[in-house]
């Protein structure tokens, strides 16, 4: 009995070692070497200051901006050091509610808008953190910025179709447009 | 359902179909008695650490050795993980500075990780060191992972040796699970995963200036921690504005690898592979969902090697297919319907070449519908529970499906190991139904199934059901386990039901609105990832040590095949029956009336 103790701590710290030590390290290394940007958090760089990352959607309210998927993390809105969706049952009268004031909002700021609006501008993100919305949401929201930017409708659907990935490999996952890229492209405009 | 979320489907059963027979034969060899190739590569290493700790490889153990020695060094794991979580404000690597961890969230977390469940109570971004997540929790994503297959080897050596006082050496099998198969295979998944965007350094967070100011609001407190109430009863709230964004950082495309990879499923950030430097692209998400069903899918072509005849491998995968496609697909199509409650608003649900459409609450963008329902039956049919969505936000029905998959044992693909080992327990006792009907003893791959057998295969089978069971009417009878739910009316018992399911199955997902991390959720919880583990795994090795002994049977007249359809069919009924008989009416008190009501 003795000797299984002893044998399971020194394996614990010998097999910690491999997998604790070992593992995290060479993985960091080969990764800093084959993908510095990607595993660095892929940050957008100005002037060699980091203003943002692709990955990570901020929270945008003005009618200049193409706004993200709705967020539930706390306090703010984006709040990337605290990750999470709203956890809201699909029964749960506050879900409602919480879309309710959502299309109000898209509505204050578009008065004439009056198509339905795309499910993914009004539920919150799994992460609170998406930095993406689906082309119907961003099409949704290109005669209201194009408005407020003094822009002509085409001139600022060529950027969103610049903003814009399909699906991958062509079949994985949806088509969705990036907001901040989207956002920093107008402004940069 | 759209056509796309069927072709997502498809091509993901395939790709794991290629992957399945290369990855099990090479298991195979890993485990096998005989010297060949891959075990002569690793020698030096795998010697040293023998020699350092101890360890006589040649040793063969009985089942209560090999039992003990597993328990010893899960207890000694436990240990440290808790320690560590204790002592991480004195200890290096903590960027962020965060404090000790609680006692009860502690014990709970170490058991989590010990036991391959990985339910966290805690939010990971605001609550681990970096040396708490390496030294304590990646290890035992690993160690935990390689236990369950160790165990899962020498219970098939049971069914393979004749007349054998002993079932293999742990020390061994552990190491070689550790060695050969789950720290390359990481390896090669961190570094695609990295590749798509998942940071892996060890720099502390980033801050960023936002685009667009955005305003903070908290309830203001008082001096005793009780929120401030103004005259007409609504709590005061303090406003200021946020100029700047902190972006995670760490190393944690080594750790999701595993966490995938092992079935574990603990998150480095608090959601889990829906957090977009987690999960990143579609490709991503594609790779962590095949890392799910890798080793459970390939350890069944192994145990047909093992046994020395693939068909009885290919039988036990045909019967996980069955069970799990129409549920995966069940899960897809319930999701891409849509909310009922968001009917009556402007909003446009349906699919189009624009949007995914369907149900996006609690959803990414970049997975819409079908990458989400798809992880969601895979998370939870194998025991990762890892999670790319909001498990609490799908829909009544979307919710029941994965539920209903960790209810079922486990045994969908299930952990690594402990998936198939369960399965057997099932296969042991179908069997022994058949057995019943024609009114022979039952066999299976050669050996008499006899009372002690079909005693630790019910036991393997009960354990779980009977602590889902009565560890959820605790929780419901009791203030302190209402207290922690979040959504009114039948989603809140489907709450605390599924915390209790997945503790008890060694999952580890949640219908995250449940306040789980306090003392009553953490020991309860706690309780049954222990219980649930390691009766589990002793059960089967003591099936094992008794099986082991025996005889081998030639294959006779009456004996039932068990690599036929109809034994594959047999096998399927026996594991629905069981799981809905027992959970059909706790079901119906959640999920099924959520769904009733929610479709008036």
């Amino acid at each position: 009995m003795v000797r299984l103790i002893r044998s399971a701590i020194v394996m614990l710290l010998l097999l910690t070692a491999v997998t604790g030590v070992f593992y995290p390290l060479v993985a960091t290394g080969l990764a800093q070497a084959l993908f510095p940007s990607q595993a660095n958090g892929s940050l957008i760089e100005k002037d060699g200051k980091p203003v943002g990352s692709t990955l990570i959607g901020q929270s945008f309210t003005g009618a200049k901006y193409f706004w993200g998927r709705p967020s539930a993390t706390t306090p703010q809105p984006n709040n990337a050091a605290a990750s999470t969706g709203s956890n809201l049952g699909p029964t749960n009268p506050a879900l409602a509610d919480a879309a309710r004031q959502r299309i109000d909002a898209l509505h204050a700021a578009d008065p004439d808008n009056h198509a339905p609006v795309p499910v993914d501008l009004v539920t919150a993100s799994g992460s609170g953190l998406d930095p993406e919305i689906s082309p119907a949401a961003a099409a949704y929201q290109v005669p209201r910025v194009a408005r407020a930017r003094g822009l002509s409708e085409s001139q600022v659907q060529a950027m969103v179709a610049m903003a814009t990935t399909g699906r991958q490999l062509g079949v994985l996952g949806e088509p969705r447009v990036n907001v901040l890229k989207l956002n920093m492209a107008l402004d940069a405009h | 359902m759209t056509t796309n979320d069927f072709l997502q489907t498809a091509i993901y059963l395939v790709v794991l179909l290629l992957l399945l027979k290369p990855v099990g034969s090479y298991m195979a060899k890993v485990f096998a008695e005989t010297p060949n190739g891959v075990l002569r590569a690793g020698r030096p290493v795998e010697n040293l650490l023998y020699r350092l700790s101890g360890v006589r490889a040649e040793e063969q153990m009985g089942w209560r050795r090999y039992a003990i020695a597993m328990l010893i060094f899960n207890m000694a794991g436990l240990v440290v993980v808790y320690a560590l979580q204790r002592l991480q404000q004195w200890l290096p690597l903590n960027p962020q500075h965060f404090g000790a961890v609680t006692p009860d969230s502690a014990m709970n977390t170490a058991i989590s990780f010990v036991s391959n469940t990985n339910w966290q109570g805690y939010a990971s971004e605001s609550t681990m060191s970096y040396l708490t997540q390496m030294l304590g929790l990646a290890v035992q994503n690993f160690l935990s992972a390689a236990t369950g297959i160790a165990v899962l080897v020498a219970v098939v050596r049971g069914f393979v040796r004749r007349g054998a006082d002993s079932i293999g050496n742990f020390w061994v099998d552990m190491t070689r699970s550790t060695l050969y198969i789950l720290v390359p295979f990481s390896l090669v998944i961190a570094l695609l995963l990295a590749s798509q965007g998942v940071v892996q350094n060890f720099r502390s967070y980033v801050d960023v200036p936002l685009v667009e100011h955005t305003t903070a609001v908290e309830t203001v407190k008082d001096a005793a921690g009780n929120t401030v109430k103004d005259a007409a009863g609504k709590d005061v709230t303090k406003e200021t504005t946020v100029t700047t964004q902190t972006l995670p950082m760490g190393p944690a495309a080594s750790q999701i690898a595993i966490k995938q990879l092992g079935t574990n499923g603990g998150g480095f950030f608090n959601a889990n592979s829906a957090h977009p430097y987690e999960n990143p692209t579609p490709f991503s998400n594609f790779i962590e969902m095949l890392a799910i069903f890798l080793i459970p899918a390939g350890l069944c072509f192994t145990f047909g090697s093992m046994v020395g005849d693939r068909r009885q491998g290919w039988a036990i995968l045909a019967t996980m297919l069955l069970i799990f496609v129409p549920l995966a697909l069940g899960a897809v199509a319930a999701e891409q319907a849509g909310n009922p409650a968001l009917h009556g608003l402007a909003i446009d649900q349906q699919a189009s070449t624009l949007q995914a459409g369907g149900n996006m609450e609690g959803k990414e963008t970049r997975f819409g519908i079908a990458a989400s329902g798809l992880f969601t039956a895979i998370t939870t049919a194998a025991s990762c529970g890892a999670v790319n969505n909001m498990h609490d936000s799908l829909t009544p029905l979307g919710g029941l499906v994965p539920m209903w998959l960790m209810q079922l044992g486990e045994v969908i693909f299930g952990g690594v190991g402990s998936g198939l080992y369960g399965m057997l327990a099932f296969a042991v006792v179908a069997v022994f139904i058949a057995g019943l009907m024609v009114g022979r003893t039952p066999e299976y791959l050669g050996k008499k199934i006899e009372a002690h057998e079909m005693k630790m295969a019910s036991l393997a089978v009960l354990v779980p059901c009977a602590l889902v069971v009565i560890c959820t009417a605790i929780a419901v009878a009791t203030p302190a386990g209402v207290a922690g739910v979040a959504n009114p009316g039948a989603h809140g018992f489907s709450e605390m039901l599924y915390a209790v399911t997945s503790a008890s199955n060694n999952n580890g997902s949640a219908f995250g609105g449940l306040s789980a991390n306090t003392p009553f959720w953490n020991v309860l919880l706690g309780l049954c990832m222990y219980f649930s583990r390691f009766l589990l795994a002793i059960a089967m090795l003591a099936m094992a040590g008794s099986l082991a002994a025996k005889r081998h049977v030639p294959p006779s007249a009456g004996t039932l095949p068990t690599h036929t359809p109809l034994f594959i069919t047999l096998l399927a009924c026996v594991v629905i029956v069981v799981g809905a008989l027992t959970f059909l009416p706790a079901l119906a008190l959640g999920p099924i009336a959520e769904f009733l009501m929610s479709a008036h």
